[in-house]
């Protein structure tokens, strides 16, 4: 969150600096240290943190500073110029500005930008640019005139892109703007004219930019109290012609639109933007933080005793004139996150845990340029697409669609469906599918020879159906004995009822061999172990059991016996599956979906005796394929979870023991679980048994801790 | 660094009593806390929750009630029927007043301060003005049929609230005549008990009354119609205190079930105004009843009969959120109640009426690190000096060479010489103590033991030359003019050259005992100094502060030394400024000049001055011995913290030579062992 830090005002003198505010407020080489030029006489340097002068210079009387004093990053020295054309250059050490180096210039000057990194540049007020290092050695060279007449300079910036410096600097000609991009690296200078768009009469009030890697973006406050921002590129097409650029809105009444005065506007970073300036036309004037992003108001903080629209930032400072004091607002952006929201974040970070960030800036690790490129493909990618949309010719609309279901043929309500479900997601998305599927089962019901199988698949397929909102889909499935309907329904919808579970469970195991094979079922979770085809009824086999109660270290071995078995006889090696693996992948289906025992139960009576055993041993089966392995998982995408398999078992046993205890068929496998049970138990209670041991131990060892009221003990401190 | 043998003491039985009213000044953000004997404390929150002042109690003074007014007075009242106003500079009592009403059981000060109101076991509420000098009886409300449990004030200042047994009564205070009774339901999950005690009331600016009583409710009433509003039933057992924030949108209540459960005035909707009482987080900090509750603008103050004073930030009002927001379990005092005889490896213990002599056992055997020795000698309990008289011990002290022992109450002075024949011991009693005598906030011996310095606690420290079995007046130090302020804190050197005392604020001031004059004061800290001790040789005086700070004064240079100066400017590591507890005593060692000793509850610490100071990256407590590291690695990683946290919770810890510790450990089991079982709860259905 961005946050504006306590104020404090940089001295207790006001500036004699009248309405207009200082000249400028520039860095000097030392962190902390800057040079404040006031519009009258006075250079003074100030170290913020101090809140106190450590030189001040000026110049004689009769004499006025024009151009705000810089420092030299390279020498360490200080340049200002007064009087327009007098360049003086001196040190910390020097006293006396009349004493100072001195050069007169053949040109007014505009401004002198000086950056780390790179040596100052001159900008004369005829737009053209010379190097200090130049202009020194001849002072009194020609400097040519760049812009035309009645042209007037109204904003510079200087900074580095790739370690190349690049002059802009903003001219305004009857209400015109055009912005000059000056690269030293070629020596290119390149105009364009900012076209306002619809604001036509609209005065730009304030300027800043930021650069990313192809791009200048120039953000620019109007009088009518919104910021724009126009994108100028840094390596232009076509640089000897004269180019147009549009501005785009980027802020909407960031200030009260009839503010005169005191407006002013700095890009803090990617995402924040400062703004100087009355909010409401009543309201005092204001010092507002935006996030450019979300379109919000940060923080704000009141200048109640008016500002003079100047604005600088350099470091973690906020540098505006509040009165007739300049004052220092330190500003903060901390990375936004949800803990930090909650109030969990700790204010300050411990400083005693490694610097790890607790949280990942996703803005940050891109690149920057990269995510403005990005969102502009996507927006062409989009416009390119509607353009496809608007090509075709048509797109059944929802009433179109609805009208369709009622009398077209299933094929054609398919075609149309899918052209339908082509075209992007509208906001009601939901309610045409809901309709289109309650059509469509109506029609069903009326017509039975009608059953549109593929349409309702794709219908189930967007993922947006429930039972509750179509119950008749099911049902007419369920008549029609759809089965790979049916294992789409339980698979997507979240909320069928018991009764209709069962009812599909029925089916599924009543359905015949032959016809289920040639049925179209999702195998994805019955992987490799259901492939054996049905065969034989499973042996009791004990080695398995025993891997059942004693796992880890069983397992090996058991490995080793399998192996060792593997040549003697391939049947013997693991249990058969009961079932083909398409009845399987359809029992999965079963054992994945939600229920209630207390409502399954009823129902689970009511399945043949055949059928149950047949469920158990396919579970049975499973779970001994679970226990293979340690994790006790089934292989494959998606498979039944162990406590799945487990409860299932348990309840097929609750509703139905009184007949499969008569059935003869089930006798071997009621044996086996029995067994497996009883190995279980025992375990527990020897588990139980160790617990006991343990927490005596345990409570002896507290004793001995505790009781002791004396002691002699040696101790090291290292 | 060293190896040292530890005698591990346990048999300190010592078990702070339990905390009976809490009351909490917002003007000076100052806690006082009241307990079952009669104890009051200071607690200055502002000062890392350091207790800065403490009252010693009275065996026939159980406090009551206990509350400020007009300002930063400080007024208890008890069932002894007296109202008690403390002296919060002298550390004494100013003036006892019998409200003739028998057992004071509430009080309560107006919101102007300016108006106490006490309720008495027979049933009469008195107010009384408070003077600037005492306070005055007014007059009598209309007696009531049973005592007065509770009693608060509507913020204007014009009605009160009383509660009784089964009703709450409205008082105007204009006529003093009741307006409203309201009656209370005794049933209790529909068995009717044999009474419903208003255990506390709170009357709100909107004239909601608030009620929590025995049958585990708590109610809210409008005064204006005298009507049953609401009712939360809260607990199966009593609900025994509640506390309300002044901006009246949250209060806190304790049930004798330990659980603290804070009720906020929440909006019904969101962006609605209608706003309700919710019962939002219950905590469970204690195991005993929770006697009483406090509500400071950030946090939820709480304490009761498990001895525990426990302080609960809530994290919505906390604005930074460091290490003050964390949750403060307050349970041993900050100020030392043991000392000990060095040369005769005696230690005296301190209890509220009686003082334990023991003498530490011996070992001949040898062993590394973290081995217990089998002992050749065990402990012996020497001595068990029962106090005189109804007051308790308020500081006590064994001479070095084990001779002397003194202790004071709040209004006598004893002093006991001890003779040594072989094993056994007797006591004599020195009498005929002068008359200046009577009472000591802090008692020292010199190294020699042939002085005795004794803070009264008129701000005056006397110097008492001992001979055999006699005893001759030397100086008495009287304090700066203007100030009354009470010294606490005493430190002498080993050469028995200097003396230095510190008070609750000011700064410390050290004194020349040769030439018995004041020597110079150390430049006063904002904090509140928790330990003071003077190096032998350098004469250095060393100075714990309660907010973590140390800092070493030459006493010879009058300036700070060039360690402190050194340790002050790079700061101490995070992690020593984030502990709980203040130190509450500091030592040395013969040999190692170098060396500082220190302790608070939960560490135990030697600073090393030679070697480099810890920075925050480094880690500060290690608690495993380095591993066949070289050399190299070991004296790079070295720094001049070294801490032990073997022992906690530590009451004392002292050298006894070169190569002896002696630890006071305190742990909280054996506390919680002797005190009343609490209600027993259902766990788990069972």
């Amino acid at each position: 969150m961005a946050a504006l830090e306590e104020e404090f005002t940089l001295t207790a003198v006001p500036l004699g600096s009248g309405p207009d505010g200082p000249l400028g407020v520039e860095p000097s080489d030392k962190t902390d240290q800057f040079l404040v030029t006031d519009s009258g006489r006075t250079v003074i340097l100030y170290k913020v943190s101090d809140q106190k002068p450590l030189g001040s210079w000026s110049v004689k009387q009769g004499q006025i500073i024009t151009c705000p004093a810089v420092c030299n990053f390279q020498t360490g020295e200080f340049i200002v110029v007064h009087d327009n054309k007098v360049l003086r250059i001196w040190n910390n050490e020097d006293v006396n500005l009349d004493k100072v180096f001195k050069a007169t210039l053949s040109a007014e000057v505009y401004r002198i930008h000086s950056i780390q990194g790179t040596e100052p540049l001159v900008l004369f007020k005829e737009g053209a640019v010379r190097s200090l290092e130049a202009l020194l050695e001849e002072p009194q060279q020609k400097i040519e005139t760049v812009i035309s007449d009645e042209e007037v300079i109204k904003w510079t910036k200087f900074f580095m892109v790739f370690r190349h410096p690049v002059l802009i600097f903003i001219t305004e000609k009857h209400g015109n703007y055009f912005a000059y991009v000056q690269k030293f690296n070629s020596r290119i200078l390149s105009k364009y004219t900012l076209v306002l768009g619809q604001e036509e009469n609209s005065v730009i009030q304030s300027f800043s930019t930021s650069v990313d890697r192809k791009f200048i973006s120039l953000m620019s406050l109007s009088s009518d109290g919104c910021v724009y921002e126009t994108l100028i590129p840094i390596h232009p097409s076509d640089p000897e012609k004269n180019q147009r650029v549009v501005r785009s809105l980027l802020l909407k009444s960031a200030v009260s639109g009839n503010a005169r005065s005191g407006v002013g506007l700095m890009v803090l970073d990617q995402d924040h933007l400062a703004v100087l300036g009355p909010p409401l036309p009543t309201s005092k004037e204001c010092l507002s933080i935006w996030n450019i992003k979300f379109q919000t108001l940060q923080t704000s903080k009141e200048l109640p005793q008016g500002t003079s629209g100047q604005l600088w930032y350099y470091g973690e400072n906020l540098f505006m004139l509040h009165g007739k004091f300049l004052t220092v607002i330190p500003y903060k952006c901390e990375v936004s996150s949800l803990a930090g929201a909650l109030g969990k974040l700790k204010h300050s970070q411990d400083p005693g845990t490694h610097a790890i960030p607790h949280f990942v800036n996703w803005e940050a690790s891109q690149e920057s340029g990269l995510g403005s490129q990005n969102s502009e493909q996507s927006k062409r990618i989009l416009r390119r697409r509607k353009i496809e949309v608007s090509v075709q010719p048509k797109v059944p609309t929802s009433e179109q669609l609805l009208a369709t279901i009622k009398k077209e043929s299933e094929k054609h309500i398919e075609v149309e469906l899918r052209k339908f479900l082509a075209i992007k997601r509208t906001p009601d998305f939901h309610t045409i599918i809901g309709d289109t599927v309650i059509g469509l089962l109506e029609r069903c019901k009326t017509k039975p020879s009608f059953y549109p199988r593929n349409s309702l698949m794709q219908l189930i397929q967007t993922h947006v159906l429930s039972y509750s909102l179509c119950p008749g889909l099911m049902e007419i499935a369920l008549e029609k004995t759809d089965v790979q309907m049916l294992q789409l329904c339980l698979q997507q919808f979240p909320d069928i009822p018991e009764s209709v579970t069962c009812a599909c469970l029925k089916i599924f195991l009543g359905i015949g061999d032959d016809s289920l094979q040639e049925t179209d079922i999702n195998m994805e979770s019955v992987s490799d172990y259901a492939n054996t085809v049905q065969g034989e009824k499973m042996e009791e086999q004990a080695e398995i059991l025993q891997n059942g109660f004693n796992l880890e270290e069983d397992n090996c071995e058991n490995c080793a016996q399998q192996l060792s078995a593997k040549p003697q006889a391939a049947v013997e090696e693991a249990a058969l599956c009961p079932v083909i693996p398409k009845r399987a992948a359809l029992l999965n289906a079963i054992l994945h979906s939600a229920y209630s025992e207390t409502f399954l139960l009823p129902h689970l009576k009511g399945i043949p005796a055949q059928h149950i055993t047949l469920f158990l041993q396919y579970l049975y089966f499973l779970y001994l394929k679970c226990s293979e392995n340690v994790t006790m998982t089934l292989p494959g995408i998606h498979p039944p979870t162990l406590n799945q398999i487990m409860d299932w078992i348990c309840l097929l046993l609750d509703a139905n023991f009184t007949v499969v205890v008569m059935i003869p068929e089930a006798k071997r496998l009621l044996l086996s679980l029995y067994k497996f049970v009883k190995s279980q138990i025992s375990i527990c209670s020897e588990l139980n048994k160790i617990e006991v041991g343990f927490r005596e131990l345990q409570k002896l060892n507290q004793e001995k801790n505790n009781r002791e009221l004396y002691s002699i003990e040696v101790l090291e401190l290292f | 660094m060293g190896e040292f043998k530890v005698h591990r003491v346990r048999f300190f039985n010592y078990v702070p009593s339990g905390i009976r009213c809490v009351a909490y000044n917002d003007q000076s953000n100052r806690l006082a806390v009241s307990r079952t004997d009669g104890t009051v404390e200071i607690y200055n929150l502002s000062a890392n929750y350091f207790q800065e002042k403490f009252f010693s109690g009275h065996e026939s003074r159980a406090t009551e009630a206990l509350c400020w007014a007009k300002g930063q007075r400080l007024f208890s009242a008890g069932l002894n029927g007296e109202i008690i106003e403390y002296d919060l500079q002298a550390l004494n009592i100013k003036y006892a007043m019998d409200a003739f009403g028998g057992p004071i059981w509430s009080m309560a000060a107006s919101p102007s301060g300016s108006q106490l109101l006490v309720g008495c076991e027979d049933g009469s509420v008195k107010l009384f003005q408070v003077t600037p000098e005492k306070i005055q009886f007014e007059r009598n409300f209309d007696r009531q049929k049973s005592r007065i449990l509770s009693l608060s004030w509507h913020p204007s200042g014009t009605h009160v609230a009383a509660g009784s047994i089964d009703y709450i009564s409205v008082f105007d205070v204009k006529s003093g005549s009741a307006i409203h009774k309201m009656l209370v339901d005794r049933q209790y999950m529909g068995v009717s008990k044999r009474k419903c005690i208003i255990w506390g009331v709170a009357f709100l600016s909107d004239g909601t009354v608030i009620s929590v009583d025995s049958a585990g409710k708590v109610q809210f009433w409008d005064s204006a119609t005298g009507t049953l509003v609401k009712n939360h039933l809260i607990a199966n057992a009593d609900v025994q205190s509640i506390a309300v924030s002044d901006q009246e949108d949250s209060f806190v209540v304790g049930t004798a079930e330990g659980t603290v459960f804070h009720f906020q005035l929440v909006s019904v909707t969101s962006n609605s105004s209608e706003k309700q009482w919710v019962r939002t987080k219950p905590f469970q900090h204690h195991t005993h009843d929770v006697r009483a509750v406090a509500h400071s603008p950030t946090a939820l103050i709480s304490g009761g009969t498990d001895t525990h004073l426990v302080i609960r930030p809530l994290m919505e009002k906390v604005e930074v959120k460091n290490y003050d927001a964390a949750l403060r379990k307050i349970t041993f005092p900050h100020r030392r109640l043991v000392s000990c005889a060095k040369k005769r490896q005696l230690l005296l213990f301190q209890f509220a009426h009686h003082l334990e002599l023991w003498r530490l056992g011996s070992t001949v055997a040898t062993g590394k690190n973290g081995d217990t020795l089998p002992l050749s000698k065990d402990a012996d309990h020497l001595l068990h000096l029962k106090a005189k008289g109804p007051e308790n011990i308020i500081c006590s002290c064994i001479s070095p060479c084990g001779s002397w022992i003194a202790y004071s109450t709040t209004s006598r002075f004893f002093l006991y010489r001890l003779s040594h024949e072989h094993d056994n011991i007797s006591l004599q009693r020195v009498s005929k103590m002068p008359a200046f005598l009577r009472s000591a906030l802090q008692i020292l011996f010199s190294e020699d033991s042939t002085k005795l310095f004794v803070a009264s606690n008129q701000g005056s420290l006397h110097v008492i030359r001992l001979l055999e079995g006699s005893f001759k007046h030397l100086h008495t130090f009287q304090p700066q003019s203007g100030t009354v302020e009470s010294m606490c804190l005493l430190a002498v050197s080993p050469d028995g050259n200097w003396l230095a005392a510190s008070g609750t604020s000011a700064g410390v001031h050290v004194y020349s005992v040769k030439h018995l004059k004041l020597h110079c004061t150390v430049p006063a800290y904002n904090f509140p100094v928790t330990a003071l001790a003077i190096a032998p040789n350098t004469n250095n005086l060393v100075i714990a502060h309660s907010d973590q700070q140390v800092f070493e004064y030459s006493i010879p240079d009058k300036q700070y030394t060039e360690w402190s100066r050194t340790i002050q400017k790079q700061g101490f590591h995070h992690l020593w400024l984030q502990r709980d507890t203040p130190i509450t005593h500091i030592s040395f060692h013969p040999k190692r000049p170098m060396h500082i000793l220190l302790h608070d509850a939960y560490m135990f610490c030697i600073i090393d001055k030679s070697l480099p100071l810890p920075n925050d990256k480094t880690l500060l407590y290690n608690p495993l011995p380095p591993t066949n590291e070289s050399d190299v690695i070991r004296r790079r990683t070295a720094h001049a913290f070294k801490i032990s946290k073997i022992y906690k919770p530590l009451l004392f810890m002292e050298l006894l030579d070169e190569r002896t510790l002696v630890a006071v450990e305190r742990p909280l089991d054996d506390i919680i062992a002797q005190l009343p079982p609490p209600i027993k709860k259902k766990k788990f259905g069972t």
